[in-house]
């Protein structure tokens, strides 16, 4: 009996938001940035959602999908850098917070990064800041995406810190 | 009683339509029809046979002997001489009956099918660059002309089964698969993904049409041309939201900016018959429902719910079902 009652605990599955509610999606648009355009709060309903975008893996998967389509690989490569800068190497230009780098993928940035904001969704947008943040995780967490269909050029998104990347010297 | 009439009614359902392989509508599946039938006949007497000795041998027991032990032998050895017989025969057949299957035919018109989470994207190749065309979902075919599909696949495994024409083949990432088939009859054949590939597995159909040489030629003219500009208001509306928007990062509309190639590409959406990968007929209402909440529709693709307002869905809507 009790290891049938075990294994009924195993058939809660993570919750696959398929897509958000109009209003929700306005909600998540509403980002109050400092008047430099680095950090700031995020929307309300970010936290109040339980937020999905950092720790669902369902949503990570997506960022990453995203992170393949949209060219991300075209400037910044696995998250080593080329013409743009690394994600991996845990320095961010703008700081690392979700806030700025919704801003940086919705907005752009000054020397080449462009907006994205008539590209995708607020969702997706919500997706990539997600997953580009697993890219450079410090610590590890639960959630990651699906594995790589290429080979590895680093370690999987679930095994921060990104060692050998770290030590690394900023790409620029 | 009327439960065996209802079920042998749906069982002759099955024996004619547009995805069946009892209508062979073209050589190689008339072979594979061919190979079906002979398989269900041989091993059916062979059936019969093993029944008629089984009851045989449960109604008269046999009386130990030494005479019967010799004459049990032979049995046993004939009838291990006949399976391998049968089988061998069977395999010949089979052999024979597929070998034609993944061979081109000469001056084949080439077709690239590639299988995506959920829908096909069907590339027509020519010599000339500028005949090359795209489309999704709907593969139309001359009558009479060989065609080779090649097979590929971006994600998962998906399988190409068009059972009125010919056998399944997968289409596998990273690998190109050939298949070779002619229509010999104009019509609507339906084709399924015949490998479990996700969610939405069971809405991934597509189309093939088989029509006369003159008519697909005309098709394929059709199909090259740009897409035709706006005629209304209304439609020049929806052309513009269309190109500034998200809709243009994914799919293509040739003769505007819309350049994406993630999702199908658009330039004659309302010329195909369904939409979302045979889920939808095209009409107006199917494509706004569809732009409207994509997730609710087919949940789980890849589209995502673009925010927009009700002038700006029905001007979007408006422009889509008049690019025939």
């Amino acid at each position: 009996m009790l290891l049938i009652a075990l294994a009924l605990l195993a058939c809660k599955r993570e919750a696959r938001e398929l897509r958000t509610d109009p209003p929700a999606t306005d909600a998540l648009n509403g980002v109050v940035p400092m008047a430099n355009r680095i950090n700031g709060g995020l929307p309300r309903i970010f936290i109040a959602q339980g937020s999905p975008y950092e720790n669902n893996a369902y949503q990570l998967g997506q960022g990453k999908r995203l992170y393949d389509w949209f060219n991300c690989k075209g400037c910044h490569a696995n998250g080593g850098g080329a013409s743009g800068p690394a994600l991996t190497d845990g320095r961010w230009r703008y700081g690392p917070d979700p806030v700025s780098i919704f801003l940086t993928i919705r907005d752009g940035r000054p020397h080449g990064m462009p907006a994205f904001a008539n590209r995708l969704t607020t969702e997706q947008i919500w997706q990539l800041t997600g997953y580009v943040r697993t890219m450079g995780a410090y610590s590890a967490q639960t959630a990651a995406p699906s594995r790589n269909d290429e080979m590895q050029s680093r370690p999987a998104e679930n095994r921060a810190p990104a060692a050998t990347e770290i030590r690394m010297p900023p790409s620029r | 009683m009327r439960a065996l009439a209802t079920s042998l009614a749906l069982l002759c359902a099955g024996c004619t339509g547009s995805q069946t392989v009892l209508a062979p509508m073209g050589p190689q599946a008339a072979q594979l029809n061919w190979l079906l039938w002979s398989f269900i006949l041989i091993c059916g007497i062979i059936w019969l046979l093993v029944m008629f000795v089984l009851v045989l041998a449960l109604r008269y027991a046999a009386v130990p002997s030494q005479r019967g032990e010799r004459r049990a032998a032979v049995i046993v050895g004939v009838s291990v001489a006949a399976s391998a017989l049968v089988i061998i025969v069977l395999t010949v057949m089979s052999y024979a009956a597929t070998r034609g299957l993944s061979v081109a035919a000469d001056d084949p018109l080439v077709i690239r099918l590639r299988g995506y989470q959920w829908w096909w994207e069907v590339t027509y190749t020519d010599r000339r660059p500028d005949r090359m065309l795209v489309t999704a979902n709907e593969i139309h075919v001359p009558v009479g002309h060989p065609i080779n599909i090649e097979l590929s696949a971006a994600d998962v495994i998906h399988s190409f089964w068009v059972p009125n024409l010919v056998g399944k083949q997968d289409l596998i990432p990273g690998r190109r698969n050939d298949l070779t088939f002619t229509a010999s009859r104009p019509g609507v054949y339906r084709g399924q993904c015949a490998e479990f590939c996700g969610l939405q597995h069971a809405h991934m159909a597509l189309l093939v049409i088989a029509e006369e040489p003159a008519a697909f030629e005309a098709w394929r003219d059709a199909q090259l041309q740009v897409a035709r500009p706006p005629e209304t208001i209304e439609q020049e509306a929806g052309r513009t939201f269309f190109v500034s928007q998200p809709c243009a990062a994914c799919h293509t509309v040739r003769g505007t900016n819309a350049a994406g190639t993630l999702g199908p590409d658009l330039t004659h959406v309302a010329s195909r018959r369904t939409i979302a990968a045979g889920l939808l007929e095209t009409t107006r209402g199917s494509l706004a429902a569809w732009i409207a909440d994509p997730q609710t529709i087919k949940p789980g693709n890849n589209m995502p719910m673009v925010t927009m307002t009700p002038e700006q869905l029905r001007a979007v809507s408006a422009w889509l079902v008049d690019l025939q």
